[in-house]
C-alpha cells in the first residue's frame, strides 16, 4: 500500500518535471533578449508587430467562423440522429472520427487536387473562396471534437421529450432548435467552441498549404528567422490554449451546479 | 415567441409525423453533403490520383517511384516516431493516469492533472516545438545548465533535439496528457467491487490486473494507443519547425512536394498521401479485428 | 467456542466511530443478519470480517484462528456484493471459475465444480453466457455461485437482493436461505430490510448509530424489542404517550383512559409515560360490547381506512394519540367505516414498555 504511494508520488513527480521545465526553459529563454538582464521586450516586440496582429485576428476570424459553421452543421445532425434516426448512429459517428486517423496534410492535399482552379467547384480561385474552404477544412478538423461534445450534451437531456413536450405547446422547429434544445446543451456547444479555438487559433499545415495569412504560418515564418520571439509566443500559445480550456472548465463546471439541485 | 409560432404552422409537423420516413433524411443531409465533399472525396480523388499518370491513365509507376531510399527512409523514419511515441505515451500516460486515480494521492491532483492534459493535448503544433527548441535546444535551458552546472555535455553523447529521440521526446508532450484524457474515464470505471470480489475470491493484486482490469481496459489502451500513433503519424507543424527538412520524415516530405519545393511530381505526391492512409487505414483495421477479439462481452 | 468471533471491535475514520465496541458469537452453520438503517455501521462490520477494513481495535477469529489483519485474499472467506460484481469480461463459468483457478486446481476439478454449482443456482444452461446478458437475479445467482465455489468457511452477503424487483427478491431470498442450510455454511446478511431478516435469520443484529442494539431470534426481536430504537425499526409500532398513575403496577392514563400494563412503567407516579402497541395485538368493536375481563379498552374514532389485501389497517384517533391496528380481510363483511365510534381492546401483556427513554 504505503509502497503504491510512493510509486504514485514518484510518477507524478517524474511527469511533473517532465511537463513544466520545457515551460521554464521557454519563459526564461523569451527573456532573454535583452544582453546581460531578463526583460520583456521579445513580448514587446511581438505584441507591436503588425503582421503579428494581422495574423491573430485573422485565425481569430477563422476559429469563429469555425464554431459558427461547425455548430449550424453538427447541432441539427446530432438531435436529428437522436430524435428520428437512431440507427445512424454509428455511421455519423463513424465520420466524425474520421479526421483524428486521416492526417490534416492528406485532406488539404485532396482540396487543393479537387477544388483547383480548373475544377467544377474552384474554391482555391479567389482568396476569399479559399478563405470558406480554410473555415470548411477547419470544421472537418474540429468535427471529432465539436461533435463529441454535442452529443453527450444531447444525451444528457431527455431530447425526445422535451421536443414532444414543445410541439404540444404548439411550437414549430425553428421554435424547438433555437429556444428548447440549443439552450440545453449551450455548455457543451461551448465546451466544443472553446476546444476548437485552441485548435484552430495556431493550426500551420492548412493555413500554410491553402496559402492563408493565419497565425500558424506567421509562427512558422518567425520561428525561422528569429531567436527569442518564438519562445515568446510560444508562451503566448500556450497561455491562449489554458484560456480555452480554462473557459471549458467554468462552463462545464456551471452545467453541474445547475444540474445539481 | 409568437412570430415563431406564425412562421410555422401546425399542418408542418403532422405532415412530418405522417411521411417521417422519407422526410427524416432531410435533417441530415446537410451533414453528409459536407462529409463527401470535404472529407470522403477529397481522400477518395488522393487515392484515384496515385493510379493514374499525368495524363490521367491508370499507373502504377506512382507507387514503384516510392521505392526510393529517401521516401523509404522517411516512411521507416515516420513509423519509428509514431510507434514509439504512441507506445511511450500510452504507457507513461497510463502510468500517470493510475497514480493519481488508484494511487492514493491527495484529490486535489487529479483535476490539476486533468486540466493541464487538456492544455498540453492540444499545445502542439509549432509552439511546442519552439518551447523545446528553448529548452534542449543546444542553447536551451537545461542544455545549458547541464553543461555548466553538472559539466555534462547532453550533445555530446549524440543527443540531438533534431532526431529520431528528440522528436519522440517532443511528441510525448501532447501525446502522454491525450492518453491521460481519454484513460482516466476508462479507470474510474473500474469498479471497486471487481477488485474486492477477485481478492476475497483469493486473487493477489497482480492477479486481479492480470485477469480482470487489464482485460476490461484493454479495448480502451488499444484504441488510444492507435489514436496517439495517428496523431504523431499526420503530424506536421511540430517536426517541420523543430528540423526545418533536416529530418526526412514522410509528411514533411509531402509538405514540400505540395508546396513544390522539390521536384515537382504531383502523381508521386498522391501516392506518398496513399501510403499514409493505407497505413492509418491498414492500422485501424488492426484495432477494429483487435478489438472484436478483445471486446466480445461488451454490449 | 464460537466458529466465528468478533471481539471489541471498534472502528474510526479519523475522529468519527462509525463502530462502537462490536461483540459477536456466531455458531457454525448459523445464519446472521445485521439489520439497520444505512449509516449504521453494518457494512462496515461485515467488510471488516472480509478484511476490506482493519478495525481501529479489537479480533476476529474464524475457527479458533486470528485473522483480523489477514489480507482478504487469505481468508477464504466468500462474498456477494450489492452491485453482484461480476467480471464483465468473463463468462458465467469463468466468473464461477475464477477463485478455483487462482486456487490452482485441476482443470477437470474446476470444470466439475463450477458445472455442480451452476446446477445449484439453477443456471446450467447459462454457461457460456457474458454478464450483460443476464437479468439481476441470474447475475446475483451467478454471483452466489462463485462465492460458494471456493467452499469458503464463511459466507458474506451485502444487501444482496437490494437491487432486484420485490418478487425476485422473495423467491432468491428463500433459495438462499434453502442453499444456506443444505450447505450447513455460516453466513452472515447484510440488509435494511427488516422483512428479509425475520424470514431468513437465525438470530438478528440489529444496528443503530455503530453499535449492536439487540441481538437475538426474529422471534424475540419482534416480540421483545429491549430498546426503542428495535421496536421502532423493526415493524410497525403505535406509541401511546400519557401519564404514569401506579408506575409499579403499570397503570397510566392516555388521553382521560385508564390502561394497564403487564410490566412496570420506568416513570414516576404523574410523569409523562409511553408505552407502544404492535398493529396486530389489537382488536376493534363496537363501543356497546363489553370484552373479557383485564383487558384494555379505549374507545376511539376510526380516522382512516387502507386496505392492503390481506389485511384492513384501521387508523384509530383517541385525542392526541392515534393507533394504527390490523384486522384480517374478511370477505363478507363490508371494512369499518371512516367516523365510526370503536372500542380498541388488547391484552396487558402486548403492552409494550421500552427502554431506551425519549423517543
Amino acid at each position: 500500500m504505503n509502497q503504491a504511494r510512493i510509486g504514485a508520488w514518484i510518477a507524478t513527480i517524474l511527469g511533473a518535471l517532465y511537463f513544466v521545465v520545457p515551460l521554464i526553459g521557454t519563459f526564461e529563454f523569451s527573456l532573454r533578449m535583452r544582453r546581460g538582464e531578463y526583460s520583456f521586450d521579445a513580448y514587446r516586440v511581438v505584441f507591436g508587430d503588425p503582421q503579428f496582429q494581422a495574423t491573430f485576428a485573422y485565425s481569430t476570424l477563422q476559429a469563429l467562423a469555425t464554431i459558427v459553421v461547425g455548430v449550424l452543421l453538427v447541432v441539427p445532425t446530432a438531435y436529428w440522429i437522436q430524435l428520428r434516426l437512431p440507427k445512424l448512429r454509428p455511421v455519423v459517428e463513424f465520420i466524425t472520427l474520421m479526421p483524428l486517423v486521416i492526417p490534416a496534410i492528406v485532406i488539404v492535399f485532396g482540396y487543393i487536387r479537387l477544388y483547383n482552379s480548373s475544377s467544377i467547384l474552384p474554391m482555391t480561385a479567389s482568396a476569399r473562396a479559399t478563405d470558406l474552404l480554410l473555415t470548411f477544412s477547419y470544421v472537418t478538423l474540429a468535427l471529432p471534437y465539436m461533435y463529441r461534445a454535442v452529443d453527450t450534451g444531447l444525451r444528457a437531456i431527455d431530447v425526445r421529450t422535451l421536443t414532444e413536450a414543445a410541439e404540444n405547446l404548439g411550437a414549430g422547429w425553428p421554435t424547438i432548435l433555437f429556444k428548447v434544445i440549443l439552450p440545453n446543451v449551450r455548455s457543451a456547444i461551448l465546451s466544443g467552441a472553446f476546444l476548437t479555438f485552441a485548435v484552430v487559433i495556431g493550426e500551420f499545415t492548412m493555413a500554410s498549404l491553402l496559402n492563408r495569412p493565419a497565425f500558424g504560418p506567421y509562427l512558422q515564418n518567425i520561428g525561422a528567422n528569429r531567436a527569442y520571439e518564438p519562445s515568446a509566443l510560444a508562451i503566448i500559445a500556450f497561455v491562449v490554449t489554458w484560456a480555452c480550456m480554462g473557459l471549458i472548465n467554468v462552463f462545464g463546471r456551471g452545467k453541474q451546479i445547475k444540474a445539481a439541485p | 415567441m409568437a412570430q415563431d409560432i406564425q412562421t410555422s404552422p401546425k399542418p408542418a409537423g403532422i405532415s412530418l409525423e405522417t411521411s417521417q420516413k422519407s422526410w427524416a433524411w432531410i435533417g441530415v443531409s446537410p451533414f453528409f453533403i459536407f462529409a463527401l465533399l470535404f472529407l470522403i472525396l477529397p481522400t477518395l480523388d488522393l487515392m484515384i490520383g496515385a493510379f493514374q499518370d499525368a495524363q490521367g491513365g491508370f499507373t502504377l509507376q506512382n507507387l514503384a517511384n516510392l521505392n526510393t531510399p529517401s521516401i523509404k527512409s522517411a516512411y521507416w523514419i515516420s513509423l519509428k516516431v509514431s510507434v514509439a511515441s504512441a507506445l511511450t505515451g500510452a504507457l507513461f500516460g497510463f502510468l500517470l493516469a493510475y497514480a493519481v486515480v488508484l494511487g492514493g494521492l491527495p484529490q486535489w491532483l487529479r483535476p490539476t492533472l486533468m486540466t493541464f492534459s487538456g492544455v498540453a493535448s492540444n499545445f502542439a503544433g509549432l509552439p511546442l516545438a519552439f518551447a523545446f527548441i528553448a529548452t534542449l535546444g543546444r542553447v536551451g535551458l537545461v542544455t545549458v545548465l547541464l553543461r555548466e552546472f553538472a559539466g555534462f555535455d547532453l550533445y555530446r553523447t549524440g543527443f540531438n533535439l533534431l532526431s529520431f529521440w528528440g522528436l519522440t521526446l517532443t511528441y510525448l508532450y501532447f501525446q502522454i496528457p491525450l492518453m491521460i484524457l481519454i484513460i482516466t474515464p476508462a479507470l474510474d470505471g473500474l469498479k471497486r467491487e471487481w477488485r474486492e470480489a477477485s481478492e476475497i475470491l483469493g486473487a493477489s493484486r497482480l492477479q486481479y490486473w492480470r485477469h480482470v482490469a487489464l482485460p476490461i481496459l484493454w479495448p480502451s489502451i488499444l484504441g488510444t494507443t492507435l489514436l496517439l500513433f495517428a496523431n504523431a503519424f499526420g503530424a506536421v507543424a511540430t517536426a517541420y519547425a523543430l528540423t526545418g527538412s533536416s529530418l526526412n520524415i514522410v509528411t514533411i516530405l509531402l509538405y514540400a512536394q505540395i508546396r513544390g519545393d522539390v521536384l515537382h511530381d504531383q502523381n508521386l505526391g498522391y501516392a506518398l498521401a496513399l501510403g499514409m492512409i493505407l497505413i492509418t487505414g491498414v492500422s485501424n483495421g488492426a484495432y477494429i479485428w483487435l478489438r472484436s477479439r478483445s471486446e466480445r462481452w461488451l454490449r | 467456542m464460537a466458529f466465528l468471533a468478533l471481539s471489541d471491535i471498534r472502528k474510526n475514520y479519523g475522529p468519527q466511530t462509525v463502530v462502537h465496541k462490536f461483540d459477536l458469537a456466531v455458531e457454525r452453520g448459523e445464519f446472521i443478519s445485521f439489520l439497520g438503517p444505512s449509516g449504521c455501521g453494518k457494512t462496515t462490520t461485515l467488510r471488516m470480517v472480509a478484511g476490506f477494513e482493519v478495525p481501529t481495535a479489537g479480533s476476529i477469529k474464524i475457527d479458533g484462528k486470528e485473522i483480523t489483519r489477514l489480507h482478504p485474499n487469505k481468508r477464504n472467506v466468500g462474498m456477494v456484493f450489492q452491485s453482484y460484481a461480476l467480471f464483465p469480461n468473463m463468462t458465467v463459468a469463468e466468473n464461477v471459475a475464477f477463485g478455483l483457478k487462482i486456487a490452482k486446481k485441476s482443470a477437470a476439478e474446476v470444470k466439475s465444480r463450477v458445472e455442480e454449482m451452476l446446477n445449484i443456482v439453477k443456471l446450467p444452461h447459462l454457461a457460456g453466457r457474458y454478464p450483460y446478458q443476464l437479468s439481476g437475479g441470474q447475475q446475483q445467482r451467478v454471483a452466489l455461485a462463485r462465492a460458494i465455489a471456493i467452499k469458503p468457511q464463511v459466507l458474506l452477503l451485502d444487501e444482496p437482493l437490494s437491487a432486484l424487483d420485490a418478487k425476485i427478491r422473495v423467491s432468491l431470498r428463500e433459495e438462499i436461505r434453502s442453499l444456506q442450510r443444505s450447505l450447513g455454511i455460516t453466513t452472515i446478511y447484510v440488509t435494511h430490510d427488516q422483512e428479509e431478516a425475520l424470514s431468513m435469520s437465525d438470530r438478528i443484529v440489529v444496528m443503530s448509530e455503530g453499535r449492536a442494539e439487540q441481538i437475538g431470534t426474529p422471534f424475540e426481536i419482534y416480540n421483545n424489542p429491549t430498546t426503542r430504537f428495535v421496536a421502532s425499526f423493526v415493524g410497525t409500532l403505535n406509541v401511546l404517550k400519557g401519564q404514569a398513575l401506579d408506575p409499579a403496577s403499570g397503570l397510566m392514563r392516555v388521553d382521560g383512559q385508564e390502561i394497564v400494563s403487564a410490566k412496570p412503567l420506568p416513570a414516576a407516579a404523574g410523569a409523562e409515560c409511553s408505552v407502544a402497541l404492535r398493529p396486530e395485538v389489537a382488536t376493534i368493536g363496537h363501543p356497546s360490547i363489553a370484552v373479557a375481563d383485564g383487558k384494555n379498552r379505549m374507545i376511539g374514532t376510526i380516522e382512516e381506512v387502507s386496505f392492503l389485501g390481506s389485511v384492513v389497517r384501521i387508523r384509530v384517533r383517541f385525542q392526541e394519540n392515534a393507533i394504527k391496528l390490523d384486522v384480517f380481510n374478511n370477505p363478507n363483511a363490508a371494512p369499518p367505516e371512516r367516523g365510526a365510534e370503536v372500542a380498541v381492546s388488547f391484552a396487558r401483556e402486548d403492552v409494550l414498555v421500552l427502554e431506551g427513554g425519549h423517543a
